[in-house]
């Protein structure tokens, strides 16, 4: 399945800004999390089709996960 | 030497040095000018008229070697909103007052018309001495004339050409150390100072120092204070991309209020996000870094360059950056820090004046996107006075009477800010219910919607959001009496050590024994208070309300209203 990914913040820092990934079955966000090599407690929000998501949340075809660093502001 | 209020009226001509009343020695920053509003403004007065009077308190704090307490709180009643008003704002004039020995400024009474003064504050002496060279002038050349003009590096507090012609969305201008501008931006409180006759006031402490009751401890607390700010993650995203880092993920969530609250998503965000903002400044030899005051270990404002690398904005914030961006469907960021240049020159409050242009948009005055047709009004129509920028300065509501909006986004008149309180239920409450109109500060609900901070609730629901509403207002009432910038909120909903220094830093400033509860019931005695003003100035809880539109017009994508019950949310006020 086809799933999109979005870093954002420092996130992207030797990554990516977007990218398609695919993947053989329904995996969920921590396993992307761990494929990016990207640190759990770094971790701020994730959002699948912009809702908040938890980190065992199992990701669908064609999904758009969101992944941010603890960041604020106003 | 003991805190004094300077008083100076503008009728006569005269100024006073008094007492602190023993009812007022507890307070600082906004809960002082709420009080002193409260107290001395007759509610039913014209906010322009003689009996309004603007009050200027640093926090208990300020001063001191706190960090992040730079802090100055301004109060008045609101010719925007006709409700009490605080608005704060960094610099270095917290401190300086402070240094001064100053507990407020309290203007009052009305000069005869166009005659124009300043007034120099220095410790134990206070005077009003007439103004001529600086009158029409923008806040920077203004800058200029006053670096030459006085030794010393005094703190100022200014209005622009806005301010001097009582344009209701006018912001009071505070210098910080490199002579640039920090406001105090909402609800046209640099309408009031400029009704008052009053362009400028320098604030020069010479040697004065504030003293501390118990030095050790006071030093301890700022030690565990410091820890706790400097390692929080969000402060560090902060120092690097600004509050702008909040672009992207506000339109992540569809909450991000795009072509005047039509949609959730804006297809240029990524070209004005934080991220990109941060590549240029790197790129043109700016500085992500910058702080607004001595002493801030946060520093989210920043040097932003132009195309040619030289200086074109600082303090180049989230949510201007949003309400000339995605709000005008702006997508060019040079085009942006050009409007926040010439608004800061103007003295406008950057959030009122863009939302007002989106408004403006919707009525067809100018097409959606056109960055260059903004900047021409700002500088053309506003920064002249003409019928038209007198219009944009009436702020978004206006606009809206006089072409005949129905979507108008305001909350007791005041433009609503960077969330769209459809898709982030939580900030709808604190917009509807806060004592000062539409104002995100006052009670910043994304942080538990949206960014994970201080627990979580979905942000679509409408559960807890009342409770979660309350609970920020009371303690942002009290934080805003302290002199803190409101960013040490992060810190302070995460890190157990952080709030209790603060709570000690205040008992060692002071010699007190405060604890969480005294904190708390501070907050709620502020609400009550500006609460009651607004009561006697004529407001009711139907005025606690958004606008219709966000009922009946679903947002995109989340395709969501407002549904929340007028029941529910005056709810909100039991406590």
């Amino acid at each position: 399945m086809n799933v999109e990914v979005k870093l954002f913040a420092y996130f992207r820092d030797n990554r990516f800004k977007v990218k398609n990934f695919t993947f053989e079955e329904a995996v969920p966000v921590s396993h992307v999390l761990d494929h990016l090599g990207i640190n759990a407690d770094e971790v701020g929000v994730t959002m699948v089709n912009g809702r908040h998501c938890r980190l065992d949340t199992h990701l669908q075809p064609d999904d758009s996960l969101g992944i941010f660093p603890m960041i604020g502001g106003g | 030497m003991t805190d004094k209020i300077f008083r100076i009226n503008m009728t006569d001509l005269t100024t006073a040095i008094e007492d602190v009343p023993e009812g007022w020695a507890a307070h600082g920053g906004r809960g002082l000018t709420s009080t002193v509003v409260a107290a001395e403004v007759p509610p039913l007065c014209h906010p322009l008229g003689p009996n309004n009077k603007l009050v200027i308190a640093p926090g208990l704090l300020s001063g001191t070697a706190a960090a992040n307490s730079g802090r100055i709180s301004i109060g008045a009643k609101s010719p925007l909103t006709g409700t009490i008003k605080e608005s704060n704002a960094g610099g270095t004039a917290a401190q300086l007052l402070a240094r001064c020995h100053c507990k407020a400024i309290i203007i009052e009474g009305q000069p005869q018309a166009g005659k124009w003064y300043n007034i120099s504050i220095s410790p134990g002496a206070v005077s009003i001495n007439e103004e001529t060279e600086t009158i029409g002038k923008g806040n920077f050349a203004t800058a200029e004339i006053l670096k030459n003009r006085f030794e010393g590096k005094p703190g100022f507090i200014a209005i622009g050409p806005a301010g001097e012609m009582k344009m209701s969305a006018a912001n009071i201008s505070v210098k910080d150390p490199d002579f640039r501008m920090r406001s105090a931006g909402r609800g046209g409180l640099g309408a009031v100072m400029g009704s008052k006759g009053v362009k400028f006031i320098s604030i020069d402490p010479q040697d004065g120092k504030v003293e501390i009751a118990e030095p050790e401890a006071f030093k301890e607390a700022n030690r565990v204070f410091v820890k706790a700010l400097a390692n929080h993650p969000i402060s560090q995203g902060l120092g690097q991309y600004g509050t702008n880092v909040l672009v992207n993920i506000i339109n992540e969530s569809g909450g991000l209020p795009t072509k005047n609250f039509t949609l959730g998503q804006f297809e240029g965000h990524e070209k004005i996000s934080g991220e990109t903002m941060y590549e240029r400044i790197q790129e043109r030899g700016g500085k992500p870094k910058h702080g607004c005051h001595p002493g801030c270990v946060i520093q989210c404002s920043q040097i932003y360059n132009d195309a040619n690398n030289q200086y074109k904005t600082s303090g180049f914030e989230y949510e201007s950056i949003w309400a000339m961006g995605a709000d005008c469907c702006v997508d060019d960021l040079d085009q942006i820090a050009e409007a926040d240049s010439i608004m800061d020159d103007l003295g406008i409050d950057s959030i009122e004046t863009s939302v007002a242009m989106g408004v403006a948009m919707e009525a067809g005055v100018l097409e959606f996107g056109d960055g260059e047709g903004i900047c021409r009004i700002l500088r053309d129509e506003v920064g002249k006075g003409t019928g038209m920028g007198r219009l944009i300065g009436g702020g978004a509501g206006m606009v809206g009477q006089i072409y005949g909006v129905a979507r108008v986004p305001v909350v007791k008149n005041q433009a609503i800010p960077a969330y769209d309180p459809r898709a982030i239920k939580g900030i709808g409450i604190t917009y509807a219910t806060s004592t000062m109109g539409a104002d995100h500060t006052m009670g910043y609900s994304i942080a538990t919607n949206i960014l994970n901070v201080g627990g979580s609730v979905d942000p679509l629901s409408k559960e807890g959001q009342v409770e979660l509403s309350r609970n920020l207002q009371i303690a942002t009432a009290a934080i805003d009496s302290t002199g803190m910038c409101l960013f040490i909120a992060f810190a302070a909903l995460d890190d157990e050590t952080c709030l209790p220094a603060l709570i000690d830093l205040i008992n060692a400033r002071f010699g007190l024994k405060l604890t969480g509860d005294d904190v708390v019931n501070l907050g709620k005695y502020i609400l009550k208070t500006e609460k009651a003003f607004n009561e006697a100035a004529g407001f009711s809880k139907q005025d606690d309300r958004l606008p219709e539109f966000f009922s009946i017009e679903k947002l995109p994508p989340h395709n969501v209203v407002w549904d929340f019950s007028g029941e529910e949310i005056d709810s909100f006020w039991n406590f």
